[in-house]
């Protein structure tokens, strides 16, 4: 299980706070789509977080302070990858915001932008051709679009094109798919009972297609989806798009309790 | 109306507990947004007119200069008066003038959000005057005493049954419970007012610096009637709300209504343009026009000049998840949702109206149907960034911010504590999940928290590749 060094692009992983902290199996999901994709991928240990906890309440220097931590951490790669469109939107459009009056690190964020790539655009856009998914799912999943991605990086149809060719699953669209889910960062505990006014909304719509499966690109909305749901006690299974794309799907959903092994 | 966007979060919560404010935006809200979508899909140019209204707008903010002189010529040329005001107070004081001058006692008044910001109707009423809101919706808000709760259908949070109650209360029984029985009541009423009116105020959708005219649109004609019956019609406007040319006009035209309430047009589109002449069948004798700054100018000199382009047609409050959640009224001032949450803070001051920018999930769905794309999210994240630079930002949030970024720029530190959070939560939960967690009921009292694994990724994947 080694990557290979010389035939495909160099890929840094970019590994998302809650990914790292709560569901490594999106990583290693990740990590095998790429190199299934022809991708040899490394993970930097000089990374932390992208920085938009700082930059959405308004601390921009404690975002630019992340930011260039970030651009030291991956501008040697060929490509940075990260399975969370709200993260990887900050790297591609938040970044250059920030430097734009700083002259010195201002071409290197732009260069970053350039490569950084949300997973599953990556895969579908940039390496199209070369993707191929081997993977079953039994069951019926509907798709809820993270904001982020959606709006800030154009994620609609490759999800779909994605799931599409996983054996065995049937998609049902949900109402109000892009709605936003309430979670947003931070805002779901300062407001926190907006936030569940929004993602009761979510749940509704979601329990209305008789799916048995919610899947999404950002674990922040699903983590605050899959909290709610498990806390009415609705039987509905919550994974990250890559873990079911990868074939690890086969594991305990987000919030559900652990399997014997996998 | 006394501003109380302080008390926003107190507000939030009792509205997410009404029944009957939920009912009635659970309503509106597919309603408009349905119908929006619909026109859109039925203009394939929709896009392409967006862009060229942005760019329109920002042609005239560059030169508003110029074309707020030229407006003012052709008003006078037309016989009418410009006034200027720098403020609410300013504003009223040139309204207030007017309508005792010419001895009103009635004054009917057309929708128009410059009044409320203004708090143009008590000033009146201190002064002994009746108004007389004739659009049905603000009809209906003041007769219950209360300031709107949109910007395009001020009575939006009420519910028939409420409507019902009301107008019994105020015209007398038998109660009328069928929705034409209610508009036919109102009609009946209003009409005398109109006859009656001595002054007659309305907003202004567009002002036309090449030929002087004020532009509105409604769908009950209620503005024609307060316009033209009354002797004196004056219009209130924001400076940023003149555009060059009428066919420039036509441009927003075709936004408005379709952005607005999902309609292709409104129903009545009216065109003033000064008193009434020798010739004219009806008219106002004396025609006004009220310029309202009121913390613009300081808009268009600075970082948030994009907001000036603002129509008001309300479809980013439509398509605001939070405004569905809560309503209007949570806003605590004149303009809800995502674009009065940027203008309150701007025209009433940054710490008047601390959570209005932080009550956002930023998810960016306003941005994406206004009809002359206003970046709302990054206007709202720009004064987040204020307030922390102005220390309006709770201490707490912003001393755990320092914290955040202290150890985050640390990677070994920030990895070690990830790892002994992942060990910590996973201890404690129970089936994959934490019921309760010390410090965190913001989260765990409406959610579980799914539970970490034991292990983070880095670890893991450190484990696995012995690699850096």
């Amino acid at each position: 299980m080694t990557s290979s060094p010389t035939a495909g692009p160099r890929v840094g992983l970019f590994a998302t706070c809650l990914m790292n902290l709560f569901r490594p199996n999106v990583g290693f999901s990740a990590v095998k789509l790429l190199e299934d994709a022809g991708c040899s991928v490394e993970v930097p240990a000089s990374q932390t977080c992208c920085g938009q906890p700082g930059y959405n309440s308004g601390d921009y220097d404690a975002a630019r302070a992340l930011a260039r931590q970030v651009i030291e951490a991956f501008e040697h790669f060929d490509y940075v990858v990260g399975p969370s469109g709200s993260c990887m939107a900050t790297i591609r459009h938040d970044y250059p915001a920030l430097f734009a009056d700083d002259p010195q690190w201002l071409p290197r964020a732009e260069a970053l932008s350039r490569k950084s790539f949300e997973l599953l655009s990556f895969l579908a856009d940039v390496r199209g051709a070369a993707v191929t998914v081997d993977a079953r799912y039994a069951g019926t999943a509907t798709y809820h679009d993270s904001c982020s991605g959606l709006r800030g990086l154009g994620i609609k149809g490759q999800p779909r094109a994605l799931l599409g060719e996983v054996d065995g699953l049937k998609l049902k669209e949900m109402e109000d798919a892009e709605v936003c889910c309430g979670f947003g960062g931070t805002f779901c505990v300062k407001y926190p009972e907006i936030s569940e006014k929004m993602v009761d909304d979510k749940v509704r719509n979601i329990l209305a297609t008789g799916a048995d499966t919610l899947l999404g690109g950002d674990l922040g909305c699903l983590m605050n989806i899959a909290g709610r749901l498990k806390r009415i006690h609705a039987p509905v299974k919550v994974f990250h798009i890559a873990e079911v794309l990868a074939g690890f799907a086969d594991g305990a959903g987000l919030a559900d309790a652990p399997k014997e092994s996998r | 109306m006394q501003i109380r966007s302080d008390e926003f979060k107190e507000r939030s919560v009792f509205a997410i507990h009404d029944a009957n404010l939920q009912t009635a935006l659970g309503r509106a809200r597919y309603g408009f947004v349905g119908k929006r979508a619909q026109q859109v899909a039925d203009l394939p140019e929709f896009e392409q007119l967006r862009e060229e209204a942005k760019n329109l707008k920002n042609h005239v903010l560059d030169n508003l200069d110029h074309y707020l002189a030229r407006y003012e010529q052709a008003v006078v040329a037309s016989g009418g008066q410009v006034h200027w005001a720098r403020d609410a107070e300013e504003a009223r004081k040139i309204i207030l003038g007017i309508c005792k001058r010419v001895g009103a006692k009635t004054v009917t008044k057309g929708k128009s959000m410059v009044s409320e910001e203004i708090d143009l109707n008590e000033a009146l009423i201190d002064n002994g005057m009746e108004v007389v809101e004739t659009d049905l919706g603000e009809y209906i808000i003041q007769l219950a005493h209360e300031p709107p709760s949109h910007i395009i259908a001020p009575a939006v949070h009420k519910t028939k049954d409420q409507v019902s109650d009301l107008f019994e209360a105020a015209h007398g029984g038998p109660r009328k419970t069928q929705v034409p029985e209610l508009v036919d009541e109102a009609r009946r009423v209003l009409r005398d007012k109109y006859f009656r009116a001595d002054v007659g105020i309305t907003g202004g959708n567009f002002l036309v610096a090449e030929t002087g005219s004020s532009i509105i649109v409604t769908n009950e004609g209620n503005g024609d009637l307060t316009q033209t019956l009354a002797k004196v019609h004056i219009v209130t406007s924001g400076i940023e709300r003149v555009v060059p040319t009428l066919d420039d006009a036509t441009l927003f035209l075709r936004l408005l209504a379709r952005s607005a309430t999902g309609q292709e047009t409104e129903t009545y589109t009216t065109i003033s343009t000064g008193p009434r002449r020798a010739d004219d069948l009806d008219g106002p004798e004396e025609y006004h026009v009220v310029l309202v700054d009121n913390g613009r100018s300081k808009m268009l000199a600075g970082r948030f000049r994009d907001m000036l382009r603002c129509i008001r047609c309300g479809a980013c409050m439509n398509h605001c998840p939070v405004y569905g959640a809560v309503g209007g009224h949570a806003y605590g001032w004149v303009y809800p949702g995502p674009m009065g949450s940027v203008l309150t803070p701007l025209i009433k001051g940054l710490d008047a109206a601390y959570d209005l920018p932080n009550a956002c999930t930023l998810n960016g769905r306003c941005q994406s149907v206004c009809p002359v794309k206003i970046p709302l999210p990054e206007l709202l994240r720009e004064l987040r960034h204020l307030q922390h630079q102005q220390n309006i930002t709770p201490v707490m949030q912003k001393r755990a911010l320092g914290i955040w970024r202290w150890v985050a720029t640390r990677p070994k530190l920030y990895h070690a504590l990830e790892q002994l959070a992942a060990r910590a939560l996973s201890g404690i939960a129970r089936r994959g999940r934490i019921r309760r967690l010390p410090l965190a009921g913001g989260w765990t009292d409406s959610r579980d928290l799914p539970a970490p694994t034991g292990r983070t990724f880095l670890e893991l994947w450190q484990g696995k590749r012995g690699q850096r």
